[in-house]
């Protein structure tokens, strides 16, 4: 009864009676604040929408380990050190925690890990777009976890009350351990801005290279802007509550102040608070770059993706000989 | 008698004592440092997530192991733990050479050709010795050590846990993975040997019961080696690399320190 339906296929299509009755109990449900379970009947929209938000945010925090892995090693002290390993381990332990919950949800469609895995390697499934940009110096430690990590607590915690309670549960880990990652890249930034003058200028120059990323990491105000946006049906389903311009907001409010107030230059000098309108004013970054980006066309996108690649083809060995049926040959 | 000493300002009372005493440190110290450095070279590239996951876990933890050490060398008026850590020069660093061998082809940042099967016989073998020298260090005669050594025996069987059931099922699976393991045991074995001494000192460690001697901890290395590996080669282990307990390292330190001390070297008045 459950039909793989590709993008761009009416969904409506796929519906039967019998599915309208259910549909109706499920909606109910959702406006009833209740949790939808993995065996719950669910419409084929809402399983699809979370499967390819879930397995874009667990590949995302694994693709996300990647540029902050190229300092894990070259962390400059012994407490760094730790502090960064333990970092990206819990991003691994995300990526994990997610793909579970997308693979629980791919069951009907006799998809695994496996073809997610494959599936962004061919450039099917979309990483985010701050894991396409390269780290420069030690002061991107500290900016990932600092910005990134507190822009995804932002767009996290917008859906801690989400209606899948598999992802919902999931998130409430994550978002705990999201604060400690804030705290860890905020202690690097201080040390950074209380430092040397080249450790500002470091520092100055991340904050300044990560900011178009960071603004376009909540996506564009609306579908309009690049041609497709999932905002709508996450809101309908009750999967998030704010839309991506309100989350940039409140991401602006959080943060610019503090940069201020380390001193920091933000790189646009229209920012500023328009006091009327309650709201952040700032230039938009370029939304055709971003459509770029994410399509594995940013900076970094292959060479990172190549790491994945390698890391999958020389292992393949040790996948076979785990098999529980091998053929050796 | 037992002897025990208490503190590093007793230690240090005794001249002949705290330098046999630091000679060990060193070691302890710098192996499970470079361990845990090819273990973080790994983070991202492990045969899946769960497992990347776990290894990260076990780097991470020996890497704290590696920072008490580097705090009782500091007590004992080495210097900062973060300059022992970075800032040594390549001869004076003790840890065996075998374990600063690069994983594989390439680097950690592009085209890491790493090799599964060494970093397995790696790991096993050296988390086997780990455990055989905390044993022993949980009598030792300097107690600020013994008390770590009770500590890290906490987690560490976890790990060694962890790297023999990789063994047990790589050498139990089809032929190829097999035949790896065995390629990377015999490579081991031609270069693993100086791991299992402890340097020019050896005989003062002992003196001082500060450690159990080579033979003792040798022989028990072995015999829980040979438990669980299926076919090991009969002649005894060479020191095809050099030897790290005396600072005879091997270009690949040379590679890991150029790493691990970018950002230090790049400013050592800044505080990071
Ligand atoms: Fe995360
Ligand atoms: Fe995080």
């Amino acid at each position: 009864m459950y039909n793989y339906i590709p993008d761009g296929d009416s969904v409506a299509k796929a519906y039967t009676e019998e599915d309208q009755g259910k549909y109706e109990v499920f909606m109910e449900r959702i406006n009833n604040g209740e949790k939808i379970e993995a065996d719950d009947w669910m419409p084929e929209d809402y399983r699809q929408a979370l499967i390819k938000l879930i397995s874009m945010h667990g590949i995302s925090e694994i693709m996300g380990a990647l540029p902050e892995k190229e300092w894990v090693p070259k962390a400059p002290t012994l407490k760094r050190k730790l502090g960064i390993m333990a970092k990206v381990q819990d991003e691994m332990g995300h990526g994990q925690l997610l793909l579970r919950v997308a693979e629980d949800l791919m069951k009907p469609y006799g998809r695994t890990r496996e073809n997610l895995i494959e599936d962004l390697l061919n450039g099917d499934l979309k990483f985010h777009n701050v894991f396409h940009m390269p780290t420069k110096t030690w002061a991107d430690a500290g900016m990932v976890g600092w910005m990134v990590d507190g822009a995804a607590i932002i767009s996290q915690t917008n859906m801690l009350d989400a209606s899948y309670g598999p992802y919902q549960r999931a998130l409430q880990r994550i978002c705990a351990e999201e604060v400690f990652h804030a705290q860890h890249g905020e202690a690097i930034i201080m040390a950074l801005a209380e430092g040397t003058k080249e450790q500002r200028e470091i520092l100055q120059e991340s904050f300044s290279r990560w900011w178009p990323s960071l603004l376009m990491f909540f996506g564009p105000a609306s579908a309009e802007t690049t041609g497709s946006s999932k905002q709508d049906i996450m809101i309908k389903y009750r999967i998030r509550k704010s839309n991506n311009e309100e989350l940039r907001q409140v991401f602006l409010n959080k943060y610019l102040p503090r940069a201020f107030s380390l001193g920091l230059t933000v790189p646009d000098e229209t920012v500023h608070y328009d006091k009327e309108n309650e709201r952040w004013i700032y230039q938009q970054p370029d939304w055709n770059e971003f459509k770029q980006i994410i399509k594995n066309k940013g900076p970094m996108s292959k060479e990172r993706l190549r790491l994945r690649e390698i890391a999958y083809e020389k292992n393949r060995w040790v996948r076979q000989a785990l098999a529980p049926q091998v053929i050796s040959s | 008698m037992t002897k025990r000493i208490e503190t590093a300002d007793e230690a240090k009372q005794d001249a002949a004592y705290s330098e046999a005493l630091k000679e060990l440190i060193y070691q302890m110290a710098d192996d499970d440092f470079i361990v845990s450095f090819r273990g973080s070279e790994w983070l991202g590239l492990a045969p899946h997530i769960e497992e990347d996951v776990a290894f990260s876990s076990i780097t991470q933890n020996t890497m704290g192991h590696a920072v008490m050490y580097y705090n009782l060398l500091e007590e004992l008026g080495e210097g900062d733990a973060d300059a022992l850590a970075h800032a040594r020069p390549l001869e004076k660093r003790r840890n065996a050479v075998y374990l600063e061998k690069q994983n594989g082809d390439g680097s950690y940042l592009k085209e890491p050709y790493f090799d599964w099967a060494l970093t397995v016989v790696r790991h096993y073998f050296y988390e086997v010795l780990k455990k055989v020298k905390l044993e022993a260090l949980t009598k030792s005669s300097y107690v600020p050590l013994a008390n770590i050594a009770q500590k890290v025996l906490m987690e560490q069987p976890y790990h060694l846990a962890h790297w023999k059931l990789w063994i047990r099922q790589l050498q139990n699976s089809n032929e190829d993975a097999k035949s790896r393991i065995n390629m990377r045991i015999v490579e081991a074995w031609k270069e693993f040997g100086d791991a299992l001494e402890l340097g020019t000192k050896s005989s003062e460690m002992v003196q001082h019961e500060l450690i159990a001697g080579e033979e003792f901890l040798q022989k028990q290395w072995l015999n829980e080696v040979k438990a669980t590996v299926m076919s090991l080669p009969t002649y005894p282990l060479e020191k095809g690399l050099g030897n790290g307990r005396n600072g005879k390292h091997s270009a690949d330190l040379k590679q890991a320190i150029k790493i691990f001390s970018e950002v230090y070297e790049s400013d050592r008045e800044a505080v990071w």
